[in-house]
């Protein structure tokens, strides 16, 4: 079975001291395969991404990532895993060639001097390869860093949120990246927090508190939900707000999009909180899919 | 608005203080600075040292002798830690630094004492630290003239009542004149070594620490010996252009001598450097921030400066002080640069001093690589 997954987890835990940041997560990525990894600030991603490529012990758990044994073959792993930090770590005071030299060195890249002149060739960088990564702008620091991360040809990425602080035009080159490098057999772990993001993945796992709660597809992730949205329309719906949080049956509602979303798991109790908006004549109400925020913003409120 | 507003400022200070208690390094060097100084200065540091340890060869054993050498015994000053009948023996021991006063009682001593021809006590002393036996060379030429004076009597009692009854002549070797830069420029290369090496190291894995880069740099598959071997090393690099600075400054500015050979010189400052590297590289581990890291090798520092025998003399140290001294790798060295230069000792006497750096060298760098986490656990 290990053969036909890149990672393939089972309980894998972490504590640090009393609180414990990842709660027995199983994760099975299959190679070729697009992953997102969402979940909130402090749901434990960084903390799961370490422990797959060895930089964190796990204290429970087991598995394989490319079928080295997570305990006994971390050097495997490391050898054949492309990381990539949340925080731009490459080194500040070498410039964009040295760190790619550098890389090739640790990893024994064969050919490595050339693996360096190409990559420097297709990240259009030669006429800057001798500045300092330190000077570069955030969206060339994480072009650099995925290309540095690429560098030993690894066959699984960890990516943790690559795209932070990036603007949107870095960002869809990115994600095109991702899929041109999917195409040749690469699996993609990626954390994020963009919905946009989440969607251009093949499958997304969801975690909270340290314990993984949805996954599948994203459409199978809102079915699972069993989560029923009503979409408010029109001028100052944003004054309903108040009111609709108050009405029974309604377990949440945002605006986004210049529209009101109004969420909850009973059709009828929604029908009746939503019937005196409805006698305002004022406004346009109709059901619609719920949308992957919705049901990850009902999820965490759920948790709570 | 106001100039000072009691508001703003005591948002400040509150702020201040909240950080301060949150930086428990700072709070103790705060607090262990002052209290190590008072120890070391109060306690350890004895500018008019006593108990020095001495070796005398006695040719002539008799009564005066043996008044003599109790004499030195109670006169405090001197530790006589070897009795012999070859002066050659004493003045190895003074080589190799064991002792700093090698005392000779010459043939005939009683019959000259005897016949009214005053015989020479022949002091020699160990003037690589110039400091270290004056005091106690002074004590002995007041000695000269009660030593004796209970032995004295009778038919002889009129040779109390002459001047000395024996002469105190005193050789100081391997700086006759004293120059007190003799003593100071190639300890300096030791403490300067200390200082930097320990200083630049502690912060090569800190730096990595603070900046983010660490995470990345365990992620790759390099091991802790090659990392800690690749930050290292060019270290001893610059080490060494610090040697070469301070030789040429100690041969063309302050013409100290060179009586041994470089080669051994190099061999014991590159033994010398690694250590030092080892410990910066230790603290380089232990630290969270690269000012806690400057911290450590502060403390690391300050004993080593004052408890190895460069601005104090050692053997005027009290038993702590001195055990601590031992431990630290720029006492052995100031030992061995100083026999070295000075003394021309070859590799049989700084023995003694080499194997106790090869001891800290094997010790310290084991505890570097084994503080070294593969993990950010």
């Amino acid at each position: 079975m290990t053969d036909s997954y890149a990672i393939d987890v089972h309980g894998l835990t972490k504590r640090f001291g009393q609180k414990t940041a990842v709660d027995h997560v199983d994760i099975a990525v299959p190679k070729g395969e697009v992953w997102g990894f969402l979940g909130p600030n402090g749901s434990g991603k960084t903390t799961t991404i370490r422990m797959l490529c060895g930089l964190l012990h796990a204290d429970e758990g087991e598995g394989t990532c490319l079928g080295y044994d997570l305990r006994s073959q971390p050097d495997d792993i490391k050898r054949n895993v492309g990381y990539m930090t949340q925080r731009f770590s490459f080194w500040e005071d070498l410039s964009i060639r040295e760190n790619l030299e550098f890389v090739a060195r640790v990893y024994e890249v064969p050919d490595g001097g050339m693996r360096v002149k190409d990559t420097i060739a297709r990240l259009g960088l030669e006429h800057r390869q001798t500045q300092l990564a330190g000077e570069l702008s955030g969206g060339w620091k994480q072009r650099l860093a995925l290309a540095a991360c690429m560098l030993h040809s690894p066959k699984l990425l960890l990516l943790d949120e690559p795209t932070s602080g990036v603007d949107p035009e870095a960002r869809r080159d990115f994600w095109e990246e991702i899929h041109a490098l999917s195409e040749t057999g690469i699996t993609v772990l990626v954390s994020t927090h963009y919905m946009d993001e989440a969607e251009r993945c093949d499958r997304i796992v969801y975690i909270l508190n340290g314990r993984l709660i949805a996954r599948g597809t994203v459409q199978e992730v809102i079915a699972q939900s069993g989560l029923i949205t009503f979409i408010v329309e029109g001028e100052g719906v944003r004054r309903l707000i108040a009111a609709l949080r108050k009405a029974p049956g309604v377990e949440y509602v945002a605006f986004f999009g210049a529209v009101l979303h109004v969420s909850g798991h009973d059709r009828a109790a929604l029908e009746r909180a939503l019937a005196p908006v409805r006698a305002q004549g004022a406004f346009r109400i109709f059901e619609a899919q719920p949308s992957l925020e919705d049901v990850f913003i009902h999820l965490q409120e759920q948790a709570e | 608005m106001k100039s000072l507003s009691w508001m703003r400022f005591s948002a400040v200070l509150v702020k201040e203080f909240i950080q301060m208690r949150r930086d428990p390094l700072t709070f103790a060097m705060m607090v262990g600075v002052p209290l190590i100084q008072l120890t070391l200065f109060g306690y350890a540091i004895n500018t008019n040292p006593k108990h020095l340890p001495a070796a005398i060869s006695i040719n002539d054993p008799g009564v005066f002798a043996r008044s003599l050498v109790a004499a030195l015994s109670n006169s405090s000053y001197f530790d006589i830690i070897k009795t012999t009948n070859s002066p050659k023996v004493a003045r190895e021991m003074l080589d190799r630094g064991e002792v700093i006063f090698a005392i000779e009682i010459p043939v005939n001593f009683s019959r000259d004492i005897v016949r009214g021809s005053p015989p020479d006590l022949l002091i020699e002393t160990d003037a690589t630290d110039p400091a270290a036996g004056a005091y106690a060379l002074a004590a002995v030429n007041g000695l000269s003239a009660t030593a004796l004076r209970d032995d004295l009597v009778g038919p002889l009692a009129a040779r109390a009542r002459t001047a000395a009854p024996f002469n105190v002549v005193t050789h100081l070797l391997y700086n006759p004149e004293s120059i007190t830069q003799y003593n100071i420029v190639p300890g300096l290369l030791g403490v300067i070594l200390t200082m930097t090496m320990t200083l630049i190291t502690s912060m090569a894995v800190t730096r990595e620490r603070e900046r983010g880069t660490l995470e990345n740099l365990l992620a790759m598959p390099a091991t802790p010996l090659e990392v800690m071997l690749g930050k290292i090393i060019p270290y001893v690099f610059v080490g060494a252009i610090q040697v070469i600075l301070v030789l040429i400054a100690a041969w063309l500015v302050f013409s100290v001598p060179m009586l041994g050979s470089f080669a051994l010189l190099w061999l014991t400052l590159g033994l010398f450097i690694v250590c030092n590297l080892a410990v910066g590289y230790t603290a380089s581990t232990l630290a969270e921030t690269q000012i806690q890291a400057m911290q450590m090798s502060f403390f690391f520092f300050l004993p080593s400066i004052m408890l190895s025998g460069f601005m104090f003399p050692f053997a005027g140290m009290p038993h702590w002080a001195q055990a601590i001294g031992q431990v630290l790798p720029l006492t052995h060295f100031l030992r061995i640069v100083r026999g070295i230069m000075l003394k021309g000792n070859g590799f049989v006497e700084i023995w003694p001093d080499v194997w106790p750096l090869i001891l800290f060298m094997f010790a310290a760098g084991t505890v570097a690589l084994l503080r070294f986490r593969r993990t950010l656990d």
